[in-house]
């Protein structure tokens, strides 16, 4: 992997987008890794009790997931800087094989002159965005 | 009912460390489907010049949420945790978490609004290492959602 050099990012870029699917057992295994246990990730009857749909999935791991697509563009996770994210819209997961999918767009909307950029995320499931004010702060390469 | 405002800027006791696992970086990016080496393989992270494996950038939730239970908990505030959601999330690094990190967290109230029945907390966890300097801030906002009455 080789970190992206500033020389080549400028405001408007666009960065490769990718579809991310997330199924049941994507939702159990990210309970058990980040320790969230919360019911309405993997009980569907206990979901539809509090008025969800179905099952959905964790907001962490939407935003951990959609990151990537910064992560995987620049080459180095570990200069990620600064992210947020707002969970507007729960994702319902079927009990599908296939599961739910997310379209996940970014793209620069600041670089700064120490080699910061600021890229604002897109993902949308269902024709609908599921995160707003998704931006992640990357240092880049010289 | 809405959380007292005064709670602004209380501050609890620092948490005992969390340790920082290479099985646990690898059990958590793999969660996210990472295949970022860097998250997996030690020789591959310090190639990249760091001194173990890389914690994706996300990783800091599982040190902050722990530490947060203070103040979902928090007799006083009386948040009713049935009712919370987590509404956003915001994380400042000064670097990344690494396997071997023992991570302390200092976890405080960093805002409290009232808007349309809903009463959102920002709950803000600064995670130190072993020799006292900032690696992360983590902020949380929870929305505890009101109960609506019935006219």
């Amino acid at each position: 992997m080789t970190l992206i050099s500033a020389k080549s990012v400028s405001v408007g870029l666009e960065l490769p987008p990718q579809e991310f699917h997330f199924t049941r057992a994507d939702l159990v295994r990210y309970a058990g890794a980040s320790g969230d246990f919360n019911v309405i990730h993997w009980n569907e009857r206990l979901a539809k009790e509090v008025g969800l749909p179905s099952v959905i999935a964790h907001g962490m791991l939407t935003m951990g997931t959609v990151i990537r697509v910064v992560t995987d563009w620049l080459g180095d996770p570990g200069k990620v800087l600064e992210c947020s994210a707002r969970f507007t819209r729960p994702i319902p997961i079927p009990d599908t094989d296939e599961g739910a999918s997310v379209l996940v767009s970014a793209k620069v909307t600041e670089v700064l002159d120490n080699g910061q950029a600021v890229i604002s995320i897109t993902a949308i499931h269902n024709e609908l965005t599921v995160l707003a004010k998704t931006t992640v702060t990357v240092q880049l390469g010289p | 009912m809405a959380i007292n405002p005064e709670f602004i800027g209380r501050t609890y006791p620092p948490t005992q460390a969390y340790s920082v696992g290479r099985e646990k970086i690898r059990e958590f990016a793999a969660a996210l489907g990472e295949s970022a080496r860097c998250f997996f393989d030690v020789d591959a992270a310090r190639e990249l010049g760091y001194p173990d494996l890389v914690a994706p950038p996300t990783f800091a939730i599982l040190v902050s949420m722990q530490a947060s239970k203070q103040v979902i908990f928090d007799p006083e505030l009386a948040l009713d945790y049935t009712r919370v959601v987590h509404g956003e999330q915001k994380f400042v690094h000064s670097r990344p978490i690494f396997a071997g990190d023992d991570l302390t967290s200092v976890v405080s109230v960093d805002s409290i609004r009232s808007a349309a029945g809903n009463d959102m907390i920002t709950v803000k966890t600064e995670l130190r290492s072993t020799g006292g300097d900032l690696v992360s801030t983590a902020y949380s906002l929870l929305v505890s959602r009101g109960v609506e009455e019935s006219p």
